[in-house]
């Protein structure tokens, strides 16, 4: 179920996330609970909670006492925010750098953004 | 349900001359899934067998809830030892097993069990002397989740179940831990299906208890690093060295302690390639023969 390449609270934050981020959880929605979660993906709960922990201190996430835990109503527009200052950083120079060693030219990706873009229209 | 803690101190245990546990002392707040990881002949049974008042120690003390376990009818009511296999009479039947367990445990669940007989398929009439190593191992596993003793020990108990019946042991395992918390303590070899059950893993090796942490936090210290050689032995200077692959001109290490934000700023600016470490990667490396000298595990025992 999950990668080894981070830590599974980590994972199930970031699942969170993308969940936000694409709409499938709505603001002020619940989320399900940790047991939820630790029986789902059969890891222990206290591994859950501390990625429902991260999200609350991060503010994307946060606790009605006794019923559980929602989404908070800035969370989608802070998330979209954070992806797009990675964007650059993450997608685009990543790209570059892999043209660059496998020698594709600029012009080409420019085309095909243009390409892609017409199509879109 | 009420939580026992788990106190042992200087703990040794010899057989004749052999000393099996070696001076351990560790201490579990209780309530909490707990991983006994150890090779062969490590201790892990041993260590177990003193915690269910099954053998006393040799020497140093333990205390479940404030009371020595060790013919200490109280506390041997609140525990439930399951090996593998389960260390049945051969001439008892699976429903004269079963009457013996809920007469011995008080919180014994009647309904629970009757739920996991019929997700195992046991068949209740049939002698134990009859039942297959699986069978056998399915006996033991819902004894131990029905009994819900406040202290649970699994002891290698699923090693005879194919994988569809060990999953659906770690279903329910989980699921009952969730529903009437308790401490469960679960010794394995089969770290890679159930590593991500435990809050807390213990490593035993030749008798001494060279790790305990908190799973995640164990993963955390552990780290892998690949790139090329120099760059590689560069970075790795001064760090705990686990193992170390060559490949071409690749080189790869695993080190354990916690890198620095510094050593990770250098390892990405020498173009190396940071990644994580599994549980069951890390107990291989730990508890190999050629493996850490016993100043360095004991330097890694401490966080």
């Amino acid at each position: 179920m999950f990668d080894d390449r981070s830590p599974i609270y980590q994972q199930i934050a970031d699942k969170i996330k993308d969940d936000i981020v694409s709409g499938i959880l709505q603001e002020d929605e619940q989320v399900m609970s940790t047991n939820q979660y630790a029986a789902f993906y059969r890891i222990n709960p206290a591994t859950a909670a501390k990625g429902f922990h991260l999200l609350t201190e991060e503010g994307i996430l946060y606790k009605k006492r006794g019923i559980g835990m929602f989404v908070s109503g800035e969370a989608k527009q802070s998330l979209l925010r954070q992806r797009r200052e990675r964007f650059f950083e993450e997608v685009v120079d990543r790209m570059l750098a892999e043209a660059e060693t496998i020698g594709v030219p600029i012009s080409e990706i420019i085309g095909r953004i243009e390409q892609a873009k017409g199509s879109d229209e | 349900m009420m939580t026992l803690g788990i106190e042992v101190n200087n703990l040794q245990l010899k057989y004749g001359s052999f000393a099996a546990i070696k001076n351990v002392t560790f201490s579990l707040a209780g309530g909490r899934i707990y991983g006994l990881l150890g090779r062969n002949g490590s201790g892990k049974t041993s260590l177990l067998s003193i915690l269910a008042s099954y053998r006393e120690q040799t020497n140093g003390q333990v205390t479940i809830g404030g009371e020595a376990p060790f013919e200490n009818a109280k506390i041997m009511e609140q525990v439930c030892f399951i090996q593998e296999s389960g260390s049945f009479s051969d001439s008892s039947s699976v429903s004269d097993v079963l009457r013996l367990s809920a007469s011995c445990w008080p919180n014994w669940d009647s309904e629970y069990a009757a739920h996991l007989i019929a997700l195992y398929d046991l068949p209740l009439k049939k002698l134990v002397s009859a039942l297959s190593r699986g069978m056998k191992s399915a006996l033991g596993v819902t004894i131990g989740l029905a009994s819900r003793a406040p202290v649970t020990i699994f002891d290698e108990a699923y090693l005879g179940m194919d994988a569809p019946s060990r999953y659906a042991f770690y279903d329910e395992l989980l699921k009952d831990y969730m529903e009437t918390p308790r401490t469960f303590i679960i010794s394995t070899h089969l770290i890679e299906e159930v590593g991500s059950l435990f809050e807390e893993v213990l490593i035993l090796d030749q008798g001494r208890l060279i790790m305990h942490e908190e799973t995640d936090v164990l993963k955390s210290r552990g780290a892998s690093i690949t790139g090329s050689e120099q760059a590689v032995d560069q970075i790795t200077e001064g760090l705990t060295i686990l193992g170390q692959q060559m490949l071409g001109r690749t080189k790869s290490v695993t080190v354990f302690g916690e890198l620095t934000e510094e050593h990770r700023k250098h390892a990405l600016a020498l173009g190396l390639e940071l990644g994580p470490v599994s549980l069951q990667d890390l107990f291989v490396h730990l508890t190999k023969k050629e493996g850490l000298s016993n100043e360095q595990k004991e330097k890694a025992s401490r966080p």
